[in-house]
This record gives structure tokens, C-alpha cells and sequence, in this order.
């Protein structure tokens, strides 16, 4: 598993007080019993973890694991495109 | 009117987080003080030096509430509402009501003064020192009536549901004004009590400030006392009507029969002894109770010399030339000043001593104090069979609250 799958599994097995060997990328958000007070959690720690920000409307529309990671690649690659544009800009 | 009864009991305190924990502790005269933890948030950077004129509190040690709370419990929740779910449950568990009561006609009355203190304390210490982000379950965590809408989720319950709070009343308000909503049928249950979490740094600096904290320990009533100890804590009463007890064969702990309230309406710390003694007629008259009934008084009792001095006075105005003959214990010497939940604490105290006919003992007393004249119960506990018994808070800002409790005899 690559890092940030790694890392996301064990926000949630934190927030979650369980095993990460029990989280896998394909583990559902329902199947994990994470309720919306677990969301924002986890979003918190995300946000805090990969210094990103999640918009507020995507925390909703995931579905699994594997949802959260490739949200946070997406959010680093937007993040680093927009601080390169802003070097540019410069 | 209804006869309100109490039918349940939970606690998580410094000297137990069973009931059976708490009634040894309370009857062997065992103290939940010991020595403050770690502070590595401390800002002097030494986690044992906190800077503090005191080194002692009453803690609720090892508490742990991982096994017994969701996960979304926990993350939501500061410990002063996880002390509170879990106080309460055992409440609910031990007294079998909610087979016997339809959700909507129990209420639920909590006495909580500071909310979520450490959640506060660590979301803000963080914001003004670090510029971090705020935790998004922050707001949550530090309302204080997070205990009783944990409570009503847990249970179903959709009665009337609130929290109660004035300081070092707050418990004792909460299971008064719990006692007559059951009594005038508003409600036919409830689940009332008081939690509090305040062992903060913060906090525990505050009062530090106030030079109200014993360098010691809190010793009630003794002569050479020098101010109160902290606590933490909760604890929960079921109350319910006699008839339903009776209906469906409950166990009955004792029979709240009074309330009394009052305001000093004199100063924000100081305490006028005509305010307590006016709480305390009230409970008397509303009990319908007679001097001479009252077996025990569980005083408010915090350590320092002016409360102390000033609840003796009290009694004196209202008992008179019976006042020297009243066993009174103040058991804040085991359990500590809880603030919010010291009311409640304190009220399970006097619900025990009557079920159990031992009157707890006033713990720590060097020397009785010779001009208070009271027969401060010293040494062990002593058994007696009061007819009567109240249990006083004398709250900051001089807001005064007084139970009246009887033993049951079926």
C-alpha cells in the first residue's frame, strides 16, 4: 500500500478505535460504521495530515477508502499546480 | 402531589466508578486525594511543576472510556460528558425503569458548570499559542448540556431534557428541580445528577489565584482547615413516583421529600449564613418536617475557613438549641469539590447513608474546630437510622440549594 492509503487508514482506525488490519482501500465508509460526526473527524485529521483543504461539499460524496486517497492526490496535484502558478506569476 | 422516590444509582468518581466502589470507599472513609499528575502542557516546560500553591486533587484515575463509548461518542464528547453517559447508564441499568416509563415522561436534569473545560482549554491554548486550526467537534464538546442530550440519545429519552447550572450547586439544583417535575407529574421519571471535569491547568490555576485551594488537603470543620481540595466526577439518581416503584417491585434507596432554594444576593464569593439558612427552612417546609427529624446533615463543607464558619452559623440560626445535636459530615474530604457534580455526588452520599443506616464520616480533621459546635461525625462512620436527612450546596455567587431526604421504610 502506498503512503497515503497508509496513513489515511490509520486516521480512520484512530478516529474509529479499531484495528487498521481491519481497514482495506475498499473498505466502504458504511461498513466501517463512520457516522457524520466520524466524518469530520477524519477530515480534520486529513486536512491536518496532507495540508490540504477538503471542500466541504466531498466529504459527502465518498464512498470508500480508496475515494479519500485519490480526493487527496487530486487536492495535492490542484495544490501544487496553484503554487507553481503563483511562482510564475510572481 | 406524588411521593418521589430514588430507585437508581450510577456514579464515576474519584473514590469509585461502581456504586458498590463508591459505598466502601464512603463507609471505610477512603479518600480518592492523591497527588496531581503530569502537566506537560505546563507552560513552565517541567510537567511536575505547574506551578501551583497545592500539589493535591481528587481524580478519577485510570478512567478510560474507550470500551464503554462509541467511537463517535468519544470523539465528540469531552470527559466531563463521558462521565456523564456513563454515570447514568449505570443509573438506568440499576434501576430497571426504562421498562416501566414511556421516553416522553422521563425527564432528564443535569448540573454542569464548566462544560467542557479541557477541550476549551486545549482547543484555545492551541489557537492563541500555535495559530492551529480549531477542532471541528470543539463547539460539542464544551456545552455543558452535552451530558443530557448524550443521556436522551442514549436512552430514547424525549421528555423534558436540560442542564442546570450555578456553580457548586448545580448537581443539588438539578436532582431539586428533578424531584419536583416528578412529584407535581410533569414528569414520571428522571434521570438527574450533575458531572464535571474541571482538573484543567487552566483551571486549577484559577483557583490557585483565588488562594481558596488547601497547600494540604481538605480537611472540613477542623480547626487548623486551610481550603478546599478540587474533584472531578458525576453521579446519577433515578427518581420516580412511589406508586410506579411500588408497581413494578423497584429497589428504593430513600424518599426525597424537600427542596429547598435560595439566593445570598450579598456577594460573588463571600457567604451570608442567612441565605443557607434560609435554603434550608424551605427544604424543612417543603418536606413538612419537623427540627427535631433532621438525623443528619451531609454539609456543603468545603475546607475553608469562611464557608465553614459561615454553614455552622447557619445551621446554629436554623436549629438552635438542637443544632449541637445533629450528626454532620462533609465527605469532600474523600471525594473532593467537583464543583457541578460535587451536589449530586454529595446527594448519593446521603441516599446511601440512609439506605444503609451509616452516617459517612468527616474525614481528615485534626482537631474539630471548637467554635463551630457541631457534632462533626470524626474517626468512623457512625450507624444511626435518621428519619430525616438533608444535604446542603452553598454555590459562589451565594446561590444555595438544600435536599431533604428520608429514609424508606416499605
Amino acid at each position: 500500500m502506498d503512503d497515503i492509503t497508509t496513513r489515511c487508514i490509520a486516521i480512520i482506525a484512530k478516529s474509529k478505535n479499531m484495528s487498521p488490519e481491519a481497514i482495506t482501500p475498499d473498505s466502504t465508509f458504511d461498513q466501517l460504521g463512520m457516522d457524520s460526526l466520524d466524518k469530520i473527524n477524519v477530515s480534520f485529521e486529513v486536512e491536518d495530515t496532507f495540508e490540504i483543504a477538503i471542500p466541504d461539499e466531498s466529504m459527502n460524496s465518498l464512498r470508500t477508502v480508496q475515494d479519500m486517497v485519490d480526493g487527496i492526490l487530486r487536492l495535492q496535484q490542484q495544490k501544487t499546480h496553484n503554487e507553481a502558478l503563483a511562482e510564475e506569476s510572481k | 402531589m406524588n411521593r418521589v422516590v430514588v430507585t437508581g444509582l450510577g456514579c464515576i468518581t474519584p473514590i469509585g466508578s461502581t456504586i458498590d466502589q463508591f459505598t466502601t470507599s464512603l463507609f471505610t472513609g477512603t479518600s480518592g486525594i492523591g497527588p496531581l499528575r503530569p502537566f506537560p502542557e505546563a507552560p513552565s516546560g517541567d510537567p511536575l511543576n505547574p506551578n501551583l500553591r497545592f500539589s493535591r486533587y481528587a481524580e478519577v484515575t485510570d478512567f478510560d472510556p474507550t470500551p464503554f463509548l462509541t467511537s463517535g461518542q468519544i470523539v465528540s464528547s469531552d470527559r466531563s460528558g463521558q462521565f456523564a453517559i456513563l454515570a447514568a447508564r449505570q443509573a438506568v441499568e440499576h434501576s430497571g425503569l426504562m421498562q416501566a416509563h414511556s421516553p416522553e415522561s422521563i425527564a432528564i436534569i443535569t448540573g454542569c458548570s464548566t462544560g467542557g473545560r479541557g477541550s476549551e482549554e486545549l482547543e484555545t491554548g492551541r489557537l492563541y499559542n500555535q495559530n492551529a486550526r480549531v477542532h471541528p467537534l470543539t463547539v460539542i464538546r464544551t456545552m455543558s448540556s452535552a451530558g443530557a442530550s448524550y443521556i436522551a440519545t442514549e436512552h430514547g429519552i424525549t421528555g423534558p431534557v436540560l442542564n442546570i447550572s450555578t456553580a457548586c450547586s448545580s448537581g443539588t439544583h438539578a436532582i431539586g428541580l428533578a424531584f419536583q417535575m416528578v412529584r407535581a407529574g410533569m414528569a414520571t421519571a428522571a434521570i438527574a445528577g450533575g458531572h464535571e471535569a474541571p482538573l484543567t491547568l487552566g483551571f486549577l490555576r484559577a483557583w490557585d489565584s483565588m488562594r481558596v485551594v488547601s497547600p494540604t488537603q481538605c480537611r472540613p470543620f477542623s480547626a487548623d482547615r486551610d481550603g478546599m481540595t478540587l474533584g472531578e466526577g458525576s453521579a446519577s439518581l433515578i427518581l420516580e413516583s412511589l406508586e410506579s416503584a411500588q408497581a413494578r417491585n423497584a429497589t428504593i434507596y430513600a424518599e426525597i421529600v424537600g427542596f429547598g432554594m435560595s439566593a445570598d444576593a450579598h456577594h460573588i464569593t463571600q457567604p451570608k449564613a442567612e441565605g443557607a439558612a434560609d435554603a434550608i427552612r424551605r427544604a424543612l417546609k417543603d418536606a413538612g418536617a419537623s427540627l427535631e427529624e433532621v438525623g443528619y446533615i451531609n454539609a456543603h463543607g468545603t475546607g475553608t475557613q469562611v464557608n465553614d464558619a459561615v454553614e455552622a452559623t447557619a445551621i446554629h440560626q436554623v436549629f438552635g438549641d438542637y443544632a449541637p445535636h445533629i450528626p454532620v459530615s462533609s465527605t469532600k474530604a474523600l471525594h473532593g469539590h467537583s464543583i457541578g457534580a460535587t451536589g449530586a455526588i454529595e446527594a448519593l452520599a446521603t441516599v446511601l447513608a440512609l439506605h444503609h443506616g451509616q452516617l459517612p464520616v468527616n474525614a481528615g480533621v485534626t482537631e474539630i474546630d471548637p467554635a463551630l459546635k457541631l457534632d462533626v461525625i470524626l474517626g468512623s462512620f457512625r450507624s444511626a437510622t435518621p428519619q430525616l436527612a438533608i444535604s446542603n450546596s452553598l454555590a459562589f455567587g451565594g446561590l444555595n440549594a438544600v435536599l431533604a431526604l428520608r429514609s424508606y421504610v416499605a
